[in-house]
């Protein structure tokens, strides 16, 4: 109420002087010490890599440190070892991200829907999101697959199932997958529900008084709407998985054909002290990143001018 | 009568769902309350009496130096992350330098690189720096970290105080101190909680840079963890107890700050 009777006051008085406009450092200063601190932090490293990529360094042999040229590149790309820690890595982000956004897609649908509880089953839901990565794997790996005294083989000897599999040996790509589409489906179910929630509904509406079925609804009007969510579900979900370490750390320590890129690089790193290799790997795996950032950021950047109109 | 039906399905279906998601979390709980020899049965004993023996185990084996570390490293990196990003936020939303869409997606780019690439000439300059193993270390890192996704979350809370507010504001001679205090604050206050405890969450969560950067000095809660599980004894217990321990504070701040997460989890890009 206050500040409209203010606005109708100015309207009586002479047009106000144009306000003093700060010089544009002035403007600029705020935002400088965040950005100093990000160039130099995040930039300089990556730089680094580059110069070392390009240099012969194992640090367990300092004497014999020098220019390598692309041989470093070279062993990556002929090395059997790295070069299907490559496909692992496509082979886990892939599946964990396509997974967990169906799964998330349907859990949103759901959850969109009026029942009894609804608040407390969309908090059960998130409840897998806000567990500890690292903790998460450690209970996956010795409390759920254990073959042992597991819960999964508990439950089947509960059910009556003879059948107690050893599920980290016995498919160790989609044990760290599954435990991964656990913590992941509640992030993409959040995104896409409050995708669902901002459609519009009057076109839902006219389209039921036409006669439109359900499936309709949602093939020409929910999932066309939603496609923006879906996309930046997929592409802040492969970000994020691409650069998983903890799973894949804790329940498979990279063996049994699991080992992604991350994994291999702090192993060739950390383990084999093979630095030139390792920043080779970097700059492979940089390479890769800046490709899904480009649509990311594509997409990104579509939801903000739209937010901004 | 049919729509009624229909209706009453789905409800079941998504309570399945909750409880199926939910299960390995009940799980968690319940085990760290029982005795070792009750974690370990097949087919599990669910009514086993319960205990806090795996907590007091816990605590006792040295788990306090590594959650120490990680509060220190997790709220001292989320303060100065705020300290940078409102006023960066600030010179991007109410009073937008020029070009400022592009400093923006700098931001953001630098969050989408990957971190493992620049693990090697982080952890070659904290050797040389004589850093390894020091929390004020990996706190720092842990702000670079965090300090795109603030910026481009206080933007987006920053942008939604309204500009007829500030204007008038001004109008009557308000000075920016008075502006910022009795307007902006107020109605940016609920963002910034959010911001915070994002930022808190990605923070505590964090393996890799501290697992290559710390050791028995600086080691975090992550950390801990993965050191943990050495001995093949009886440990479910144990193991359960630590991670509902470790979880605890990610799961507070991430209900806390339920309303804010998909907003901060994409980057402000969702409302």
């Amino acid at each position: 109420m206050a500040v409209l009777t203010r606005e109708r006051s100015v309207v009586d008085r002479p047009p106000p002087v144009p306000r003093r406009s700060y010089p544009k450092w002035a403007r600029r200063a705020p935002l400088l010490p965040a950005l100093i601190f990000l160039i130099i932090v995040t930039q300089l490293p990556f730089v680094a890599t580059l110069v070392i990529s390009f240099m012969k360094w194992n640090s367990l042999d300092p004497t014999n440190r020098g220019f390598a040229g692309f041989d470093n590149y070279v062993n990556v790309f002929t090395d059997p070892d790295l070069r299907s820690s490559v496909v692992n890595t496509i082979v886990l982000t892939a599946s964990v991200v396509l997974i967990s956004l169906v799964l998330g897609l349907g859990l949103a649908l759901l959850l969109d829907k009026k029942f009894r509880g609804r608040g407390f089953v969309r908090t059960m839901l998130i409840a897998p999101f806000l567990v500890v990565p690292v903790a998460a794997a450690l209970i996956w790996k010795h409390v759920l697959y254990n073959p042992e005294y597991g819960l999964f083989n508990g439950v089947l000897n509960w059910l009556g199932f003879s059948a107690q599999p050893d599920w980290i040996s016995s498919m160790p790509m989609s044990a760290v997958v599954l435990s991964l589409v656990w913590q992941w489906t509640p992030f993409m179910m959040l995104i896409l529900l409050a995708g669902l929630q901002s459609k519009p509904v009057e076109p839902v509406e006219a389209a039921t008084i036409d006669g439109a079925s359900p499936f309709q609804i949602f093939r020409y009007l929910t999932f066309p709407h939603l496609r923006q969510y879906l996309e930046l579900g997929a592409l802040l979900g492969s970000i994020y998985i691409v650069q998983n370490f903890d799973a894949v750390f804790t329940i498979t320590s990279g063996g049994l054909g699991t080992a992604n890129l991350p994994y291999m690089i702090y192993q060739t790193f950390y383990q084999a002290h093979e630095y030139g290799e390792a920043s080779a790997a970097g700059v492979i795996v940089v390479a890769g990143s800046i490709v899904i950032a480009t649509f990311a950021l594509r997409v990104v950047s579509s939801l903000f001018k739209e937010e901004a109109r | 009568m049919k729509h009624q039906w229909s209706g009453r399905g789905w409800g079941v279906l998504a309570w399945f769902a909750g409880i199926v998601f939910f299960a390995p979390v009940a799980w968690m709980f319940l085990t760290s309350l029982h005795s070792e020899t009750d974690a370990a049965t097949n087919p599990p004993s669910i009514a086993a009496p319960l205990t806090l023996d795996g907590y007091a185990e816990f605590f006792d084996g040295g788990a306090w130096p590594p959650l120490l570390n990680s509060f220190s490293a997790s709220i001292g990196s989320t303060i100065i992350v705020l300290l940078l990003a409102i006023p960066a936020a600030y010179a991007l939303s109410i009073k937008p330098v020029e070009k400022w869409t592009d400093v923006l997606f700098f931001f953001l780019s630098t969050k989408m690189m990957p971190v493992v690439a620049a693990l090697l000439p982080i952890y070659l300059i904290a050797q040389f720096a004589g850093m390894l193993d020091n929390i004020s270390f990996l706190t720092l890192l842990y702000c670079s970290m965090n300090l795109p996704i603030a910026v481009w979350l206080m933007r987006s809370f920053l942008s939604e105080v309204p500009r007829e507010i500030l204007e008038a504001a001004s109008i009557d001679g308000a000075g920016l101190i008075t502006i910022l205090r009795r307007v902006v604050a107020p109605i940016a206050m609920p963002g910034i909680a959010a911001t915070a405890l994002i930022c808190f969450i990605f923070s505590w969560n964090e393996l890799l840079f501290a697992r290559v950067l710390t050791g028995v000095v600086a080691g975090t809660a992550p950390v801990y963890l993965t050191g943990f599980v050495t001995s093949q004894g009886l440990f479910l217990a144990k193991v359960c107890a630590a991670a509902v321990v470790v979880s605890l504070p990610v799961l507070i701040a991430g209900f806390a700050a339920q309303d804010k997460l998909v907003q901060g989890l994409s980057l402000g890009a969702v409302k």
